[in-house]
C-alpha cells in the first residue's frame, strides 16, 4: 500500500486538501500528515478509505462532509469535527472545541479526551445510518441540543462527575444519549428524560464501547458494566405546540 | 465571527508584537480583512504619567487645531507627533493616526475622586462627537491602541508593531456583520485604562447603551463592542467593581442557578442582578478585557463564541482558537475552555 507524508508547517488549507486529494485519486491510501496548527476543512468531502493520521491541532471542521476515510489526530482539534460527516471515522486522541459531530449523518467521532459545548447538536439518523459520537472525558453544556437520531457516550474518564453541565439533550427528538454514573435531573434540557440503562443497552453498546476503548487505547473492561445513564427524548415531537396550536 | 487573542506576561516581562501579530494572521479565516487592530500596555515608558491620545485625523488642518484648541485648554501637550506608519500595498490609508502626550490640569475640576481621568474622558466624549474629522481611539497611560481597516498582517506592518514592548497585548480580527467595517470601528476599543476585544453580537446593544449614555458617555463608534469599554469605566472605575463582579453584571448566573447559592451569596448576586440589570449583556459574545492590571476573558451564558486559555509560566493566553496560542508560544503547557460566563482572570504577581 502506498504512503504518502506531508509537512504542513505554515502550509494553508487549500493546498493542503488539494495534496490530499490528488494523493487520494492517483491511489494512495495512507496519508501522514505532520505539523498540523490550525488548518481548517482538513478532509472535507472526500470519499475514500484511505487513512489519513494527522500530528498537531487540526483547525475548524475537520472530516466535513467527509464519506469513508479513517483521521487519527494525534493532538486536538478546534470546532466542529465530524460536521455533517457521512461515514468513516474521526479519532481525536486530544481534545476538541465546541459543536463536535455537529449535524453529522453517519460515521464515527472518537475523542479521547474532554469535548466542549453543544457536542452532537442536531446529529440525525436514516435507515441504516447511525452516527457515533464517543468522548472519554467530559462535556460542556447543551449536550445533544436538537439531537434527532444517533449515539452519544460520555465516560467521564478523569473526572468525578462525567457531565456537569447543563441543557443536556436541549430539544432531543430523537437518538440516545449515555452518560457514565448518575445525571442530576436539573442537568436535563427541555425534552429530555431520563430512563435506566438495562442489560439489554449493556448488550447492545458492549461492542461499540469495546470498540471505542480501543481506539482511545484504554482498557474497556471497567466500562462494561450497567453503570450509565441513558437520556432520551420525552416525545418524538417536543415542540409540536410551540410554533402551531392544535 | 470575529478572532480575538490576548497575552499577559504576569511578570511584566515585555514582548514584541511580533508574535501576537502571527497569532492572528492564523485566524484569517474569521476575518474579512475590514478591520484589524492590536493594543500594547507597557508602551510608552519615556511618558510614564502621561495620557497616550490617539486620534485619527481625516486632514491635519481643521479637525488638528480644534483638537489642539480643546486639548490646550484643558492641560498640557508635553509631546505630539504623527504616528509612525508605513505603507502597505493592500491597506488604504484613510485617516493620518497621531499621538498626543498629556497631562490634564487636575485643579480645573471639583467633586471628582480622579480628575485627571474625568477630564480625559471628557475630552474623548468631546472630541468624538463635536470635532468631524477626528476620533480619538486609544487615551490611556503607557499604552496604544493600532488599528486599521485591512488584514491583521497588514494593520501589523502598517504600524511596525514589532518595534512595540508590552507586557500586555490584544488582538482583533474582525468580520463585520452589522456595521460597516472602517478604521474607527476596529477593535480594540479603548478609554483610558480600558481595551476591549470582542468577537459576537451585543444584542441589548439598545439598552446597554442607553444606560452608558444615561451616564454620559456618547457612542459614536457605529458598533457595539464599544458599549463594553464604557460599561466597564464605569461599572470598573467610577463604580469601583472588581474585574470578577464586572462580569458577573455584563454576564450573571442564571436565575435557577442562584437559587441554588448559599444566602449570603445569593442576596449578593441577586442586588447586583437589580442593580445592574441594564448593564447585563445579550446575545453571542466572547471578550476580552485589559488594563494595566491585568486581563480578564469571559464568554456569554450559553456560550455561543468560542474561547480557549493557554498558560506557560508567567505567560496566559486567552483566545478564539487554540492554534493561535500555539503559534505565539509552542512550549504552552496547559490548554483550557473555561465554562461559560465563568471569568478568566490574569493579574500580576508580586
Amino acid at each position: 500500500m502506498e504512503t504518502m507524508t506531508i509537512d504542513a508547517k505554515g502550509m494553508h488549507y487549500t493546498p493542503l486538501n488539494k495534496m490530499i486529494r490528488e494523493a487520494v485519486a492517483s491511489g494512495v491510501r495512507e496519508i501522514v500528515i505532520n505539523n498540523v496548527l490550525g488548518q481548517r476543512f482538513i478532509a472535507n468531502g472526500l470519499r475514500s478509505n484511505v487513512r489519513i493520521t494527522i500530528t498537531g491541532v487540526c483547525g475548524g471542521d475537520l472530516g466535513m462532509f467527509m464519506s469513508g476515510p479513517e483521521c487519527i489526530v494525534r493532538g486536538d482539534c478546534e470546532h466542529a469535527p465530524g460536521n455533517t460527516m457521512d461515514n468513516g471515522t474521526i479519532v481525536i486522541h486530544g481534545s476538541a472545541g465546541d459543536a463536535v459531530a455537529h449535524s453529522m449523518r453517519g460515521g464515527r467521532v472518537f475523542v479521547r479526551g474532554d469535548i466542549g459545548y453543544r457536542g452532537g447538536i442536531h446529529m440525525k439518523q436514516y435507515e441504516q445510518k447511525r452516527p457515533v459520537l464517543a468522548v472519554g472525558g467530559t462535556t460542556h453544556a447543551f449536550l445533544g441540543e436538537y439531537m434527532a437520531g444517533g449515539i452519544i457516550i460520555v465516560l467521564g474518564m478523569g473526572h468525578e462527575v462525567a457531565v456537569k453541565d447543563r441543557g443536556i439533550g436541549s430539544g432531543i427528538h430523537g437518538g440516545e444519549i449515555i452518560i457514565r454514573g448518575d445525571v442530576e435531573d436539573r442537568l436535563l434540557g427541555v425534552g429530555a428524560t431520563k430512563v435506566k440503562f438495562s442489560e439489554d443497552d449493556l448488550k447492545r453498546l458492549s461492542p461499540l464501547i469495546t470498540e471505542f476503548c480501543e481506539y482511545i487505547e484504554v482498557d474497556p473492561s471497567r466500562f462494561l458494566d450497567t453503570g450509565y445513564t441513558r437520556i432520551i427524548p420525552a416525545s418524538s415531537r417536543p415542540f409540536a405546540g410551540k410554533y402551531t396550536w392544535e | 465571527m470575529c478572532g480575538i487573542i490576548g497575552v499577559i506576561d504576569r511578570t511584566r516581562a515585555r514582548m514584541d508584537g511580533s508574535s501576537i501579530k502571527k497569532a492572528l494572521s492564523l485566524m484569517n479565516e474569521r476575518g474579512s480583512g475590514e478591520g484589524a487592530g492590536y493594543v500594547a500596555y507597557g508602551i510608552y515608558p519615556d511618558y510614564p504619567d502621561c495620557y497616550a491620545i490617539h486620534v485619527f485625523f481625516d486632514n491635519l488642518v481643521e479637525p488638528k487645531s480644534k483638537v489642539d484648541e480643546v486639548l490646550h485648554k484643558w492641560g498640557r501637550i508635553v509631546h505630539q507627533e504623527e504616528i509612525p506608519t508605513y505603507e502597505q500595498p493592500c491597506l488604504k490609508r484613510e485617516h493620518i493616526p497621531w499621538r498626543y502626550f498629556y497631562k490634564p490640569y487636575t485643579e480645573f475640576i471639583v467633586g471628582s475622586n480622579n480628575p485627571a481621568e474625568d477630564i480625559v474622558k471628557h475630552l474623548v466624549m468631546t472630541v468624538n462627537s463635536t470635532i468631524p474629522g477626528a476620533l480619538i481611539f486609544s487615551s490611556g497611560i503607557n499604552l496604544g491602541v493600532f488599528k486599521a481597516a485591512g488584514w491583521p498582517e497588514d494593520v501589523a506592518d502598517f504600524y511596525r508593531i514589532e518595534d512595540y514592548k508590552g507586557y500586555i497585548w490584544l488582538a482583533h480580527n474582525r468580520y463585520p456583520t452589522n456595521t460597516p467595517g472602517w478604521w474607527g470601528g476596529a477593535h480594540p476599543f479603548n478609554l483610558l485604562d480600558w481595551a476591549v476585544v470582542h468577537n459576537g453580537e451585543i444584542t441589548s446593544y439598545g439598552t446597554n447603551r442607553r444606560y452608558v449614555e444615561s451616564n454620559g458617555y456618547k457612542c459614536t463608534m457605529s458598533t457595539d463592542t464599544e458599549v463594553v469599554a464604557y460599561l466597564f469605566d464605569l461599572l470598573g472605575r467610577r463604580h469601583g467593581l472588581p474585574s470578577e463582579m464586572v462580569v458577573e453584571a455584563m454576564a450573571p448566573p442564571f436565575w435557577d442557578e442562584i437559587d441554588m447559592l448559599p444566602e449570603k451569596e445569593q442576596k449578593l448576586k441577586r442586588t447586583l442582578r437589580l442593580t445592574y440589570g441594564p448593564a447585563l449583556m445579550n446575545g453571542p459574545f466572547a471578550i476580552v478585557v485589559a488594563t494595566s492590571k491585568g486581563i480578564v476573558g469571559f464568554t456569554d451564558r450559553i456560550k455561543l463564541r468560542p474561547l480557549v486559555v493557554g498558560e506557560n509560566g508567567s505567560r496566559l493566553y486567552i483566545s478564539s482558537e487554540e492554534s493561535a496560542i500555539r503559534v505565539m508560544d509552542p512550549d504552552v503547557k496547559t490548554i483550557y475552555m473555561p465554562r461559560a460566563g465563568e471569568p478568566v482572570i490574569g493579574r500580576f504577581v508580586q
